[in-house]
């Protein structure tokens, strides 16, 4: 029997996290209204003047996004550390770190698109036209990523631990805040008309140092939780 | 003759070193931190701009300093226990974090103190400050996840992983004066150009670090003498030794 290159073992994961998610869909939904409802309660308080609403959009936008992928970082490794499946992906011939590429890619694909796909929706209803909506919709395009390959650390670091939930939103949430300070000033920035291109720069920048380094620790983590 | 570099490395041995040292280190701390506080407050001379409310930077930037190199040395050290597989270096890095947090509060206590005569504001929402609450923060992650796993192994390991992942804030936060157009100043001492203020005011703020320095490495090694004992309290030295010690103090 010939071994699954590395690509095939990507491929697979996904396809096996994705195929899982799809049989649970209104956990799904639960997180793409966990935003919607979140986002609508803002101009609840604050108070309906457009103006206010369109400065505090970017922001308030984004923390919901962080906080939509806190939620659901239980779900990355949870269900596969508490049926023993993780324990058994340890021992595959590829890298870990691959692996976890893919669970969080899947992750990424259940939690974060949904919230990139909605955001012009949700910044239509926040006053936000033209160029600052796709500002805001590429901001988060690259940034959610980001959050979920951070949050894939402190979720495998706080595996299995009692009270992981709230230990892990206190874990994360420091690291994201570059993240958030760089999204939200892009559509800020492209709301005062200074161009957005250095935030969503310094985004991309995130996004690729989180990709080269976050995987490898997460691998890390995931093997000291099982030890 | 052949020189045993790891004779220190196991607890037992490091236990009575330790002790040993914590006085000398005390002392240092204590006299260093008096005669820089004595040069601050009255020998240096009044700015003419901000009048005597400036005097607060001789606790300000040198806990400023430490906060960010306790954070780096606590990181080696947790990243030498990943590498070595030697548990020392994790008790090391257990001892030096509450430290490190307590001079990110104090530099972030002094600074509001400064902020309010100066800037008219206690807190502003600006680079150098919103870094310096993210590392709070991360000393305060790490301290609550070694406390919230039950397996020390794990809770060594976990930590020292955290700990190297949130090193990637120090650049961040000692640049965020250049990078970022800032309401916090620029350095006004550094290592390749001559400082930009009074002979007097830079002797204040070395020897305050000094003292800080000393202060570090003394309440360290206390904590790491109470970590050594905590965790070594089966084996008949650990218990012996802890038994002695009560007995002592009584």
């Amino acid at each position: 029997m010939s071994q699954p290159s590395m690509s095939e073992a990507l491929r697979g994961i996904v396809h096996r996290d994705l195929q899982l998610a799809m049989r649970h869909r209104s956990d799904v939904a639960m997180s793409i209204f966990f935003v919607v409802i979140v986002a609508s309660l803002f101009p609840l308080g604050v108070g309906p003047e457009s103006a206010v609403l369109r400065m505090i959009a970017s922001g308030v936008l984004w923390v919901t996004a962080l906080l939509a992928c806190l939620l659901s970082l239980g779900r990355l490794f949870t269900a596969d550390f508490l049926d023993g499946v993780l324990e058994q992906m340890l021992l595959i011939p590829q890298p870990l770190s691959i692996l976890v590429v893919g669970k969080v890619f899947a992750h990424w694909v259940i939690s974060g698109l949904p919230v990139v796909l909605l955001s012009p929706l949700l910044g239509l209803q926040f006053g936000l036209s033209g160029e600052s909506l796709w500002v805001l919709t590429l901001s988060l395009l690259l940034g959610t990523p980001t959050l979920s390959m951070i949050g894939a650390i402190g979720a495998a670091l706080t595996l299995g631990l009692r009270g992981s939930g709230l230990l892990v939103a206190l874990l994360v949430l420091p690291l994201f805040i570059p993240v958030l300070i760089f999204g939200a000033g892009s559509v800020t920035s492209s709301l005062a008309g200074i161009g957005s291109e250095a935030n969503l720069s310094l985004l991309g920048a995130c996004f690729l140092f989180s990709l080269v380094f976050a995987p490898w620790a997460t691998a890390v983590a995931l093997r000291i939780a099982l030890e | 003759m052949s020189i045993n570099w790891f004779k220190y490395s196991s607890p037992q041995a490091f236990h009575p070193l330790a002790g040993r040292m914590i006085p000398w280190f005390s002392v240092a701390a204590l006299v260093l931190i008096c005669v820089g506080l004595y040069i601050g407050f009255f020998v240096a001379p009044t700015d003419f701009q901000q009048g005597d409310a400036y005097r607060i930077i001789f606790v300000h930037v040198p806990a400023a300093w430490m906060s960010m190199f306790l954070y780096v040395i606590m990181a080696v050290w947790a990243g030498l226990g990943l590498g070595l597989n030697a548990r020392p270096s994790f008790m090391m890095a257990q001892a030096i974090a509450p430290t490190g947090a307590m001079f990110t509060f104090l530099a972030l206590l002094t600074g509001s103190m400064w902020g309010k005569p100066t800037w008219g504001a206690w807190w502003v929402w600006d680079a150098r400050l919103t870094s310096e609450l993210i590392l709070l923060f991360q000393y305060i992650g790490i301290i609550l996840l070694r406390a919230s796993i039950d397996d020390l192994r794990r809770a060594d390991r976990a930590s020292a992983v955290l700990a190297l992942v949130g090193v990637v804030n120090v650049p961040i936060i000692y640049f965020s004066v250049q990078w970022w157009n800032t309401l916090h100043q620029g350095a006004s001492v550094s290592m390749t150009a001559s400082p930009k203020m009074a002979t007097t005011m830079v002797t204040a703020m070395l020897i305050m670090t000094l003292g800080f320095w000393m202060y570090s490495i003394a309440v360290t090694l206390a904590r790491m003498r109470c970590v050594i004992l905590e965790r070594e309290r089966q084996p008949s030295w650990g218990k012996n030794t802890s038994i002695q010690e009560v007995a002592e103090a009584r």
